[in-house]
């Protein structure tokens, strides 16, 4: 693709007034912000969910105060019920995947720093970016929107299986207007999100600086492009599952549900539709999801330790090869969660193999990431921490996933606590770690203001320690036969595990308590924060040659001109060990 | 250039420079129409599965008046085409009558067609009634009104985009953008080949 060859008028005016500057801001650092807020809200919600679930996994007839406000049906005298346990994981898992994972990363970041990074004044389409925020806090609202209505949210997980998702209200509580709810505030989310990388596709193809060839933006954008492509496509498959999810419910048609099928007693009036339908449809879209969930995060952590180590990566190109291999590779695995459904096993054959091919580019990612580490002087501090506690959670959950790619092994570890500690650790953990490393490396820019790297470096070491003792343990409960989904396990099989469930949950609350350092942090620092420079970490990328915070087109009016590759470190520069990359001055090689 | 070429050969040979956004608007519109096929291919898919997961799959036989319908969706693209093949001079500065005159009219065309194609699919969708066939009859007719009425509504959109563009030709001092044209008139040419596709698998799949 050749670069812009004409400069664009602005792309829009400046803005005027409070509601334009902060509410419906056309400008992509405030969208930004505003997802990332909307993320911050979402993993608050998630957070405390997950402390109800874990709290009532070992003391599940002890009251907690108060919840008997938030459902008298579901928490009857503040103890759970085990329906509502359900609601509160489907309702746990849904936020944290599509509202925090698919946002912060993704859409809050990429947001605020892909334009900056191509050295563009803004998104291509400023009015659909605004659009694409507005439709998802809507979606946000209609999701939340379940637990204040009497039926309650839906207890079929966030990945809502048919036929329980699909019949109606006969299949539990929760499952009449609270699934209702659910799948059309992901069909509204679907929208929002295949706007934003509908942007960042045209942002990034037809809006980059002169000079500023492909190969020459930095990891994280062609993290936040190579991601927005996998989200163009796998977005397009959930809506119209959603949509049909939404029909089979209340329109009578049989799209997933089977005949003959007696749910409550009551005979359902459906027939001839097929439940693995529902679950082809939803992984197709599903997997990639989880790709859609890491790879930004990969992109911050690579963009972030080589500005720490002072040296380029072993190889920036063969990172961005891989990046875009896992993207490719993703497409064919999405059998790997129905090994066990009842899918014709040589189907699993078919997914297996291209599931453990998918290790591949990211082993090869990883041994880079590891081989550029052998022998750098690595500057310590919250951000590059966060981003080696990413390589070590993302190693430590990803090798997890070379047992549950086999389908034989898949067979005993299915739908255990082994597949929950793994998807936790990849997704949950390393996917934040780059989220919060993210932060402390670039909230000075966004702010003009620098977190407190003290609390920063206090919040990592808490947050590593406890994600390790709250998700290593699953994988021996999961081999041990800890189903999960499951609302309580003290009075069967499963009870000499509980000890370790205790630890698990003392573990999961610590550290959820050591997250309000952060939030603290996040909210002292912009207003008694460092005042932050132009570039703080001696950054090479156009993020580090304007002002913090940036002024509303980036870039003052000015077209900056590119003449090196993002990772000009370690050289003879002007300004120290470093070359920016609109800077004239001649490359080191 | 040596100096025997003829200045017309000169004037093309130059490159016509587009700003970036107007390259931008023809990425979003083909990224749009990427996303959308996808999503129908979601929706085959679907009904491919449906089809061989149960044996009460019963032949529906379409509606006569589809074969109109997609007459006057084609020939909306030919008036289309015309459209656009007039108000290719036509730039935002200058204000040449003629020539937004003939655009206008010719866009008029377009959007009656496309009116007529969404009359004639709602008129399907009673025919098909008549004879008992509703959204949850059968797994047939369902996919019929799903497949026909995303495809509406993805028209209805096209039909808003070409109010849009009118509007911008009837404002004085002509705020006609060719980039948001073109765009449009790629996304409409999109829903004809769509919908010539989606009559080939309902004819052999329902």
């Amino acid at each position: 693709m050749q670069e812009a060859s004409a400069q664009p008028a602005h792309v829009h005016a400046p803005p005027e007034g409070f509601i334009r500057k902060h509410v419906f801001s056309l400008d992509h650092k405030v969208i930004g912000k505003q997802y990332y807020a909307l993320g911050l809200l979402a993993v608050c919600m998630g957070m405390g969910l997950s402390w109800l679930m874990r709290f009532h996994l070992v003391w599940p007839t002890t009251r907690i105060p108060g919840l008997e406000l938030l459902s008298k049906v579901g928490a009857p005298g503040g103890v759970i019920t085990p329906e509502y346990y359900l609601s509160l994981l489907t309702m746990h898992g849904t936020l944290m995947v599509f509202f925090v994972l698919t946002n912060a990363p993704f859409a809050a970041f990429g947001n605020y720093f892909l334009p900056i990074q191509i050295g563009a004044e803004d998104m291509a389409f400023p009015r659909f970016n605004m659009m694409s925020f507005w439709t998802t806090l809507v979606a946000f609202l209609v999701l939340v929107l379940a637990f204040v209505i009497p039926d309650g949210p839906p207890i079929s997980g966030w990945t809502s299986y048919a036929p329980l998702s699909a019949v109606g209200q006969d299949a539990g509580p929760g499952m009449g207007w609270g699934m209702n709810l659910w799948g059309i505030s992901i069909a509204i989310f679907c929208i929002g999100s295949l706007l934003g990388a509908l942007n960042f596709i045209a942002t990034t193809l037809d809006l980059r600086a002169k000079g500023m060839t492909l190969m020459r933006m930095p990891i994280c954008t062609w993290a936040w492009f190579i991601t927005s492509c996998i989200a163009l496509l796998a977005f397009a498959v959930l809506l119209p599952a959603c949509i049909l999810l939404i029909l089979d419910r209340t329109a009578g048609t049989s799209f997933f549900i089977p005949s003959g099928l007696v749910v409550s007693d009551r005979l359902q009036p459906h027939s001839g539709g097929s439940p693995l339908l529902w679950q082809h449809l939803f992984w197709f879209f599903g997997h990639p999801e989880v790709y859609i969930a890491i790879l930004p995060s990969m992109g911050i952590v690579s963009h972030i330790l080589i500005n720490s180590m002072r040296k380029p990566l072993l190889s920036s190109k063969v990172i961005i090869y891989c990046m875009m291999s896992i993207g490719f590779l993703s497409w064919m695995v999405w059998g790997h969660h129905m090994f066990v459904s009842g899918m014709n096993p040589f189907s699993s054959l078919l997914f297996s193999f291209p599931t453990l091919t998918i290790t591949i580019p990211a082993t090869i990612m990883t041994l880079i990431w590891l081989g550029s580490l052998y022998g750098a002087n690595l500057r310590i501090n919250a951000a590059s921490l966060f981003a080696l506690g990413f390589i070590s959670m993302f190693v430590s959950g990803g090798v997890s996933g070379f047992f549950l790619a086999q389908p034989s092994i898949d067979i005993v570890l299915h739908a255990t606590y082994f597949v929950v500690g793994h998807f936790h650790m990849v997704m949950g953990v390393a996917s934040i770690f780059g989220v919060f490393a993210g932060t402390y490396f670039w909230y000075g820019k966004m702010t003009g203001r620098m977190m407190n790297e003290k609390l920063g470096q206090l919040h990592f070491w808490l947050t590593f320690i406890g994600t390790y003792c709250i998700f290593m343990p699953f994988h021996y409960l999961g081999l041990v036969g800890n189903i999960r989904r499951y609302s309580s396990f003290v009075n069967d099989f499963m009870g000499p595990l509980m000890p370790l469930h205790k630890f698990i949950t003392i573990a999961a609350l610590s550290t959820g308590a050591a997250q309000f350092i952060f939030l603290f942090n996040l909210i002292y620092s912009h207003f008694k924060g460092k005042p932050a420079s132009e570039n703080p970490w001696e950054g090479t990328t156009l993020e580090w040659s304007i002002p913090s915070p940036p002024p509303w087109n980036n870039f003052g009016g000015k077209h900056p001109v590119i003449y090196h590759d993002p990772y000009q470190y370690g050289v003879k520069g002007s300004k120290g060990d470093y070359i920016m990359q609109d800077s004239p001055e001649p490359s080191a090689s | 250039m040596s100096s025997t070429t003829y200045p017309s050969v000169r004037a093309a040979a130059a490159p016509k420079v587009r700003s970036a956004h107007a390259e931008a608007s023809r990425s979003g519109i083909w990224v749009g129409i990427c996303t959308i096929t996808m999503s129908f291919m979601a929706f085959l898919s679907a009904l491919y599965v449906r089809q061989g997961a149960s044996a009460d799959w019963t032949h529906i036989v379409l509606p006569r008046i589809l074969y109109l319908n997609t007459l006057a969706l084609l020939l909306s693209s030919a008036t289309l085409e015309m459209s656009r093949r007039a108000l290719a001079p036509v730039s935002g500065s200058e204000v040449d009558s003629v020539a937004v005159r003939k655009g206008f009219a010719w866009l008029s065309g377009t959007l009656a067609l496309g009116l007529l194609f969404v009359a004639g699919q709602y008129e399907a969708w009673r025919q098909l009634a008549a004879q008992g066939l509703y959204l949850a009859t059968n797994a047939n007719s369902s996919f019929y009104y799903v497949l026909t009425a995303m495809h509406g509504l993805h028209l209805l959109a096209g039909i808003a985009a070409l109010l849009f563009v009118m509007s911008r030709l009837l404002l004085v001092g002509n705020r006609f953008r060719h980039s948001t044209f073109e765009a449009t008139t790629i996304y409409w040419h999109f829903m004809g080949v769509l919908w010539l596709f989606l009559l080939l698998v309902l004819r052999t799949k329902l």
